[in-house]
């Protein structure tokens, strides 16, 4: 199935988590959040959350930054 | 000026009393960028400079395609991290950025901008009424960043906004405070509003200029990232916001047109 991960997409052949998605990332788990087609998912709630066909990921962290 | 205020300073350190952000106190009235600095070591020792207790952030994609260090390890743990919504130019998405920003950094605290142009970097200031209503019921403390206008800041505070961000000038054009008569209406209108001049600010006069005019406080980035010698520009910010605040509490005598002697005007030596 594919996934879409900050807007890449992604093949992933057996069932995936959020969680795992971050180690398979090599993501440092501190300080990034998850949203997932659209909704946040709590950090606890990562490792619970299997991805589906055509889910829609974003993953943010934080940059420098003041003002747009 | 009120006995009240005059006590306040003449016991206070040097600038006067805390700047209050939805019940918390910070001693500087400076908040600052991240962004723009050439090293993080400049950046670190700017802020230190500064004086500053908060500095924004902004919220951007991981890139997938290198480990990345987290930009956070580089600033001082003890600051407050204000994360914003810098480049959205929608309610929708700012909301989305501000609830990611709070499940990373477990804060509510935001500083909001939907932006309304690239050229400008103006606010889209119905997108930001919108954003701002739907995150104060969410439980957010926001922070809006708004165009220098009156009836935006009522609107924004009668949305629960903690404090309200009027621009001095368009962001990183480091003009200075434009239309100051707004910034005095706003004030003199809204007296128990927290204001926080956003956005404009070159040099240390316009910060004293934004304290003057009666601002609670001052955001800025590019002033200070941007000048040759950052950590002395921090210096000179923390100091021209003290200044301009001393200034204000203090009440500044009228203006006028024609000279006024200061020395008696009997007994001159004929």
């Amino acid at each position: 199935m594919r996934v879409y991960v900050n807007g890449e997409p992604r093949e992933i052949n057996q069932p995936l988590t959020l969680a795992e998605l971050v180690v398979e990332l090599d993501l440092p788990p501190a300080r990034i959040a998850i949203e997932l087609n659209r909704a946040v998912v709590r950090r606890n709630d990562w490792s619970a959350t299997t991805l589906d066909d055509e889910d829609r990921i974003e993953i943010v962290h934080f940059v420098g930054g003041g003002e747009s | 000026m009120s006995r009240a205020i005059t006590e306040k300073v003449s016991g206070a350190a040097s600038a006067g009393e805390s700047l209050i952000i939805a019940g918390r106190a910070f001693s500087s009235r400076l908040i600052i960028g991240t962004g723009k600095y050439r090293s993080f070591d400049e950046m670190r020792a700017a802020h230190a400079a500064s004086g500053a207790e908060m500095v924004t952030v902004a919220v951007r994609r991981v890139p997938l395609d290198r480990s990345s260090e987290s930009f956070l390890d580089h600033l001082d743990p003890a600051l407050q991290i204000l994360p914003n919504t810098a480049g959205c130019y929608t309610a929708e998405e700012a909301i989305r950025t501000a609830r990611l920003a709070r499940e990373a950094l477990e804060t509510d605290l935001v500083k909001l901008e939907v932006i309304g142009d690239q050229t400008t970097l103006f606010p889209d200031n119905e997108q930001t009424l919108e954003a701002a209503r739907v995150l104060v019921k969410e439980g957010f403390v926001v922070l809006p960043y708004f165009n220098d206008d009156l009836i935006m800041a009522k609107k924004l505070l009668d949305a629960g906004c903690a404090a309200i961000m009027p621009l001095a000038a368009p962001i990183g054009s480091g003009m200075g405070v434009q239309n100051p008569a707004n910034l005095r209406i706003m004030r003199e209108q809204l007296p128990d509003a927290t204001i926080i001049v956003d956005a404009g600010v070159g040099t240390a006069s316009d910060a004293a200029i934004a304290m003057e005019l009666g601002a609670d406080g001052v955001l800025m980035n590019t002033a200070i990232a941007e000048a040759a010698d950052p950590a002395k520009m921090g210096t000179a910010m923390k100091l021209a916001i003290q200044a301009g605040r001393l200034a204000y509490l203090a009440g500044r005598m009228p203006k006028r047109l024609y000279a006024s002697a200061s020395s008696p005007l009997q007994g001159v030596v004929k």
